[in-house]
């Protein structure tokens, strides 16, 4: 499996587009440091962009790597190795070299701007930790639906329904359902449905680190009464963690009752 | 060596085998013949645990295959059409199928035979078809397997590669190998081919030599002969 995930992994940052990747992180913290020498309040606004923009490229990656890399897979499948570690190693290195891009690309501009001598610099590691999860999160979902699709096209447009889903539709029902069950008590509805959202979920863990309680939101109140913020920092991850892990396992399941 | 017992296989409504039964166990060229869609591509694709049988059992040395992988070490596989990493330089590519799979291996010797040098270090996505063929043979041929499996190998070659493909076969035939091939060039299967498995209608129609195909159909040539069984 190493052996695979080596070549994903040196496949996918030898390609332009891990570089254009890197690069807008780069850029975009450069320019948030120069116009606003703050590094705290950079982390905020850049939690914003990571939260919507991680699971946007991780999905649009994994999918376009399982299918560009198929010529790939089928040539490993017929040598003598593990279906499990053909698929494992492909995800894990476009994961790894994703999660890679952004830790450079954001850890450059602002270890230049005086990380190290910050008091910020857990919650800029909390950071990064959370677009590493939610990459991890989302290529895993990407592969899943690749998976399922044998058409690129409906593979492709699935996906991006789901990142659609989870990063802006869910909002919109839940605060629909909110409007139209306002009378009702919704605590325990509003804990269940940040759970099944792994945007809303990495977004409450952070804002918890952070400690702004203004910047919570509904979900992200309820979250923290329920739990307190330590607890609800550990459910939080936790629950992230679950979301790498069924995820992977279906990959596993899956790949293994798959005709190629 | 190959021993194939009540294989069936659908996608979708498409009944591909039904209850197949085949047993391989000589040395020699084995041909699978068959229309189009007759399903000699899926056959050879179970043999590797590509395609997940619905029912039915593969075994190669009596060894069940199903779910296993280790046994593939025995087995080289060219697939029909050759589809590489694009991006990958063709010695990288050789490289890296070295990486995965054990034993000692003839590439040089087969690269000079197929003059593949010149090429060595360009991406397997600015080849021309024939040359990436060429590169596929390399792949194939250089490890020392006792099966080795080509699914329509002669896409794409020009006449003098595919003299020196003919010499391959024959000299692995020699060594004492099993060679199964997919092919619709009915010449090459003449020339070289010690038994035919020909499927029809997700059963094996026929299973014998040459010879006794075209006494059984009355015709001259192979090609009339299959051409008679398909009307």
């Amino acid at each position: 499996m190493l052996k695979i995930l080596r070549y994903s992994f040196y496949d996918l940052m030898r390609g332009k587009w891990s570089y254009v990747y890197s690069l807008f992180y780069l850029l975009l913290g450069y320019t948030f440091l120069f116009l606003n020498n703050d590094l705290s309040k950079a982390i905020i606004t850049f939690l914003n962009i990571i939260i919507v923009l991680t699971p946007l490229i991780g999905t649009i990656f994994g999918v376009m790597y399982y299918y560009n890399a198929r010529d790939f897979t089928e040539l490993l499948l017929a040598q003598p190795i593990r279906r499990t570690s053909i698929f494992l190693g492909q995800y894990l290195g476009v994961s790894l070299s994703l999660s890679l891009c952004l830790v450079l690309g954001l850890g450059i501009p602002f270890v230049i701007y005086g990380l190290f001598q910050s008091a910020e610099i857990f919650n800029f590691v909390s950071l990064l930790l959370t677009g590493t999860m939610l990459t991890f999160i989302f290529v895993a979902l990407a592969y899943n639906i690749a998976l399922s699709f044998e058409d690129k096209i409906k593979g492709f447009g699935f996906a991006i329904l789901v990142w659609l889903f989870f990063a802006i539709i869910y909002d919109g029902l839940f605060l629909l359902s909110m409007v139209v069950f306002g009378d009702y008590p919704l605590d325990k509805f509003a804990l269940g449905a940040s759970i099944f959202n792994p945007i809303d979920l990495a977004r409450i863990l952070i804002l918890l680190k952070l400690d702004i309680s203004a910047l919570l939101g509904y979900t992200g109140a309820i979250f923290q009464k329920f739990f307190g913020t330590n607890l609800g920092m550990l459910a939080a991850i936790t629950i992230l963690s679950a979301w790498v892990v069924l995820p992977v396992m279906r990959i596993i399941y899956k790949s293994n009752k798959q005709d190629f | 060596m190959i021993k194939i017992r009540k294989l069936q296989k659908k996608f979708g409504h498409l009944t591909v085998f039904d209850d197949v039964d085949l047993t391989i166990d000589r040395h020699g060229m084995f041909t699978i013949l068959g229309p189009n869609g007759s399903g000699k591509t899926t056959l050879i694709k179970s043999i590797l645990g590509m395609v997940i049988p619905d029912g039915g059992s593969i075994q190669m040395n009596d060894n069940n295959i199903a779910g296993g992988w280790s046994y593939r070490n025995e087995i080289s596989y060219m697939p029909q059409v050759a589809r590489f990493p694009q991006n990958l330089r063709v010695v990288e590519l050789i490289d890296m199928i070295k990486n995965f799979r054990q034993g000692a291996t003839n590439d040089a010797a087969l690269i000079s035979t197929f003059g593949l040098q010149p090429f060595l270090d360009k991406k397997m996505g600015n080849l021309s078809g024939g040359t990436a063929q060429k590169v596929n043979i390399v792949l194939t041929f250089m490890f020392d397997s006792p099966l080795i499996i080509l699914d329509e190998p002669t896409t794409g070659l020009d006449p003098v590669a595919l003299l020196q493909f003919k010499k391959l076969i024959v000299e692995e035939k020699n060594k004492g190998k099993t060679i199964l091939i997919s092919t619709h060039i009915m010449s090459f299967v003449e020339e070289m081919a010690d038994g035919i498995v020909f499927l029809l209608d997700g059963n094996i129609y026929f299973e014998g030599t040459v010879e006794q195909i075209k006494d059984q159909t009355g015709q001259e040539n192979l090609e009339s002969a299959i051409a008679s069984i398909l009307q």
